[in-house]
């Protein structure tokens, strides 16, 4: 297990270099002067050319790439052309609240989705089931960012319950949270639902009765573990597109978010920003892979088995 | 185990039906057997002949809905189990009755290391610590020819065959007095057929369990059952001891499924297997449900049930054609 941990992580510095080079070779055939960018249009020729020199950008690709490589093992991502300040600071100040968002999006629809899918499962065909199952559906359709305009409308501006936008204290969460956390939820109940049913209807399930065991150790001890592990996959793959951010969320809520900024990035063509915000979201889609890699070999022998 | 001759199981008209939308499954019809302390029945029947059904019925496991008791008694120890409460019927399961399951691949959990499955059941029903439980899992393992090593080992380490073994000692943890086997070798090579078999032999005689052995293979009957139920779509169409069934069977469908396995002694002889098919138990035919493919039906045949009918000691037909010499 140690073992595999390592390899995987190994492997990541093969993927991470594939990320960097598409990355670069992205930037250095886009059209238009990065010293334009910096310094606007009207600059002069002395100017632009001491730019240039700056920024090394007359030097071989290759050399340019190496240097790329070489600053960014460093977490060196230079500074940022808007704002001047070292692009490794201004990603690292937004970066914690969207993986807060993220992380409690997650944890949110993991709540709401496992326990409901267990419950209509256990009663299939029950009203209770039906209603699940057309909230869910609902709930799974609709734009994340509709719903949260509404909750805004609703809670924020006329029952004044929670604070409209904003980013920090518990109430500020609750909106966002539920937005985007709403239809993931409503996927996890549908994941957990049809995994349970099929789970209960197997064999071991069978065993376990016959063995004199309660009805609720049955469905929590002996199915559960096993409809858990399609569930993990689509948890993590959530969380793994959460943390390139909830671009509509952040906006709506004015949450100091990555997604939001790297969208502002992109459109001022703040190149060392794109790259710097780029490869910390394909580091943390990695790593996330990887953890659910782990949590799938705790919950299943089987696949534990694999890792070798 | 207090009178020697009384039944320690003794089902009459268990009929279990299937409610689905298609229709009614009529998947156990008027079954009747019973069983004494310390003996072995093989209920022996084909595919789709309502075994399964019988034996989770007797469990109280039957999947509802769409399954359905809708008549008869289950008297097992002086008490009817379908007027058991589902936590009285779980004090039975596991301790007093317990069961071995036909596919050993998926019967146990992928989960949970062997030795906890085993240790589960003990747990359940013995007053034990958790260790104590473990260490009588370890006896078992042990009894069933599985080294202790193995005993943290998960389901997927293990072959057919062992995970088998795994089943029998799960079932026989707690020292039930009645032990049903669904076809517990259907899915073994034939050379680990022999030795489970043996195996559940030796621990069934062991500590003088009754079992209820489940199967479609004769000679699996002739090699450990003392008697035997012939069941053909849904109901026993003949019972007797296994001697007197093997010597002297009566009803058609028994000495048709006699005549439909190869005798290496007498090689002159071929094979006649019974013309026809099962009945779908959806749509079964009127009057005796065998009719259709009998060689000796006659026209009442078609209208009328038969009835149990005596034609031995203990050697009870369903057929009309005995019904009218006995009565
Ligand atoms: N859960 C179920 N729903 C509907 N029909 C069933 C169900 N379980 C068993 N049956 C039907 O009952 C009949 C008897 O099945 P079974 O008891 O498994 O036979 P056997 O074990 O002798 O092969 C079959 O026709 C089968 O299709
Ligand atoms: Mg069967």
């Amino acid at each position: 297990m140690h073992k595999y941990i390592l390899r995987r992580l190994l492997m990541m510095i093969p993927v991470l270099i594939g990320v960097m080079f598409i990355i670069f070779v992205l930037d250095y055939i886009r059209p238009g002067c990065p010293s334009r960018v910096i310094l606007g249009e009207a600059a002069s020729p002395e100017a632009i050319a001491r730019v240039r020199e700056e920024l090394r950008l007359d030097d071989p690709f290759l050399i340019r790439f190496g240097s790329f490589v070489g600053n960014a093992l460093t977490l060196d991502f230079g500074r940022s052309w808007q704002t001047n300040r070292p692009v490794f600071q201004e990603i690292f100040a937004r970066f914690p609240n969207t993986m807060q968002l993220a992380g409690m999006s997650v944890i949110f629809a993991l709540l709401m989705g496992v326990p409901l899918g267990i419950l209509s499962a256990t009663k299939q065909y029950s009203i209770f089931d039906i209603i699940a199952n057309f909230t869910g559906l609902l709930a799974a359709a609709i734009p994340n960012f509709w719903l949260g305009m509404m909750m805004v409308i609703l809670f924020g501006v006329n029952l004044r319950i929670f604070p409209t936008s904003g980013w920090g204290t518990p109430m500020h969460w609750v909106m966002p949270v539920v937005a985007i956390g709403a239809s993931s939820a409503a996927i996890i109940m549908r994941m957990t639902r049809s995994s349970m049913l099929e789970c209960i209807r197997s064999d071991y399930i069978r065993t376990a009765r016959a063995k004199g065991q309660k009805e609720s150790v049955v469905i929590f001890k002996h199915a559960l573990r096993n409809a858990l592990i399609p569930v993990t996959t689509v948890a993590g793959l959530t969380f793994g597109a959460l943390l390139g951010g909830a671009v509509l969320t952040e906006t709506i809520f004015a949450i100091p978010g990555l997604g939001r900024f790297m969208v502002e990035a992109i459109s001022q063509m703040d190149q060392p920003l794109v790259q710097g915000g780029v490869l910390l979201i394909a580091i943390s889609f990695s790593l996330v892979n990887l953890l659910v890699d782990i949590l799938y070999a705790f919950i299943d022998p089987r696949i534990r088995s694999q890792y070798r | 185990m207090s009178k020697n001759n009384e039944n320690l199981l003794n089902i009459e008209n268990l009929s279990i039906h299937f409610f689905i939308e298609e229709g009614t499954v009529a998947a156990v019809n008027d079954l009747n057997f019973s069983l004494k302390p310390g003996e072995t029945i093989g209920l022996v029947g084909e595919t789709g002949a309502g075994k399964t059904t019988t034996a989770l019925g007797i469990m109280s496991l039957i999947q509802s809905p769409p399954g359905l008791v809708v008549d008869g008694s289950i008297i097992y120890d002086g008490r009817n189990l379908l007027e058991l409460s589902e936590a009285e019927m779980r004090a039975v399961r596991g301790s007093q009755i317990s069961m071995i399951f036909q596919d050993p691949m998926t019967s146990l959990n992928p989960v949970f290391p062997i030795r906890d499955q085993i240790a589960e059941v003990v747990m359940l029903h013995e007053k034990v610590t958790a260790a104590q439980a473990i260490q009588r899992a370890e006896e078992m393992l042990d009894k069933v020819g599985i080294r202790k090593e193995r005993a943290k080992d998960f389901p997927h380490q293990f072959s057919g065959g062992m995970r088998q073994r795994v089943g029998i000692a799960i079932a026989l943890a707690c020292n039930p007095k009645l032990l049903i086997a669904d076809e517990p070798t259907t899915a073994l090579d034939v050379t680990i057929q022999a030795q489970v078999l043996e195996l559940m032999k030796g621990l069934k005689e062991e500590n003088n369990t009754s079992m209820i052995m489940i199967t479609h293979d004769l000679g699996i009957v002739a090699e450990i059952c003392d008697k035997v139920a012939i069941m053909y779509a849904g109901s026993v169409v003949e019972t007797a001891d296994k001697k007197e069934l093997f010597n002297n069977p009566k009803h058609p469908y028994t000495i048709g499924l006699f005549n439909s396995i190869p005798d290496i002694e007498k090689d002159e002889e071929k094979l006649k297997p019974i013309k026809g098919l099962m009945p779908d138990p959806m749509n079964l035919p009127s009057g005796c449900s065998f009719h259709p493919r009998c060689d000796h039906a006659k026209p009442e045949c078609s209208q009328k049930v038969p009835k149990h009918t005596q034609v031995n000691d203990g050697h009870y037909v369903r057929c009309l054609l005995f019904e009218e010499g006995g009565e």
